[in-house]
């Protein structure tokens, strides 16, 4: 009798499909350049204000001797910043591509861009759950 | 005890010599702080709202806490380190 099931099915958004062909587009553009997912679904202003921000973030962590990790299995903070750094999709890739970020952390500038260029792509990567939620209508 | 300090000074001088540091950006740790709350407070304020009102509010929210936590954590600090 305490254990009655309290929630009803018919509640569930029945409407919203969780994954459709401009959610998986939307994704995908969002991850590989940042505030694009936005952009395609014409939220312009929200798109560009994104671009700006993990652009500008990322490339500030390049620009103060940054670190960008590559898969690792040794330390956990290290695999934890390979995680938010590959966030940051094309901007990751792009760095890897040209070996920017491959210094030893020598200073404190250093370390603060590093901090910068993971937390560029933790962004990116909150702004790709954002264009999900536009893309399946449950955000405007 | 001297080769180990010699060795740790050249492993230093080696560190610092690979790493073009004449080019780096140097911020203070509050600069830092500062733009890091920003862009993080836009794009908190985008993408945990929806209606832009209250992007706008949630933002400039999370910018104010984000820089008096950090002012607080800073007074405790000092604190502390007496």
């Amino acid at each position: 009798m305490a254990n009655t099931p309290t929630n009803s099915t018919t509640e569930s958004p029945a409407q919203a499909t969780p994954l459709n062909v401009m959610a998986a587009v939307a994704i995908s553009m969002a991850w590989l350049v940042p505030g694009a997912g936005h952009l395609i679904q014409k939220k312009f202003v929200r798109g560009l204000l994104i671009m700006v921000s993990v652009i500008t973030m990322f490339s500030l962590g390049m620009a103060m001797n940054g670190k960008i990790y590559r898969p690792n299995t040794g330390d956990l903070l290290d695999m934890l910043g390979f995680i938010g750094d590959i966030g940051a999709g094309g901007l990751y890739i792009l760095g890897r591509i040209q070996e920017w970020g491959d210094v030893a952390i020598a200073a404190a500038a250093s370390d603060y861009g590093t901090k910068y260029i993971v937390v560029a792509g933790l962004l990116n990567l909150i702004s790709v759950v954002d264009t999900y939620h536009i893309a399946i209508g449950k955000k405007q | 005890m001297i080769q180990t300090t010699l060795i740790n000074t050249m492993t230093l001088h080696s560190l610092t010599t690979s790493v073009p540091m004449l080019l780096a950006l140097q911020l203070s740790h509050f600069s830092a702080a500062v733009i890091f709350a920003l862009f993080a407070s836009i794009v908190f304020g985008i993408s945990f709202r929806s209606d832009p009102r209250d992007m706008v509010r949630h933002g400039a929210y999370c910018f104010a806490m984000f820089l008096g936590l950090m002012m607080l954590a800073a007074w405790v600090m000092r604190f502390l380190h007496r």
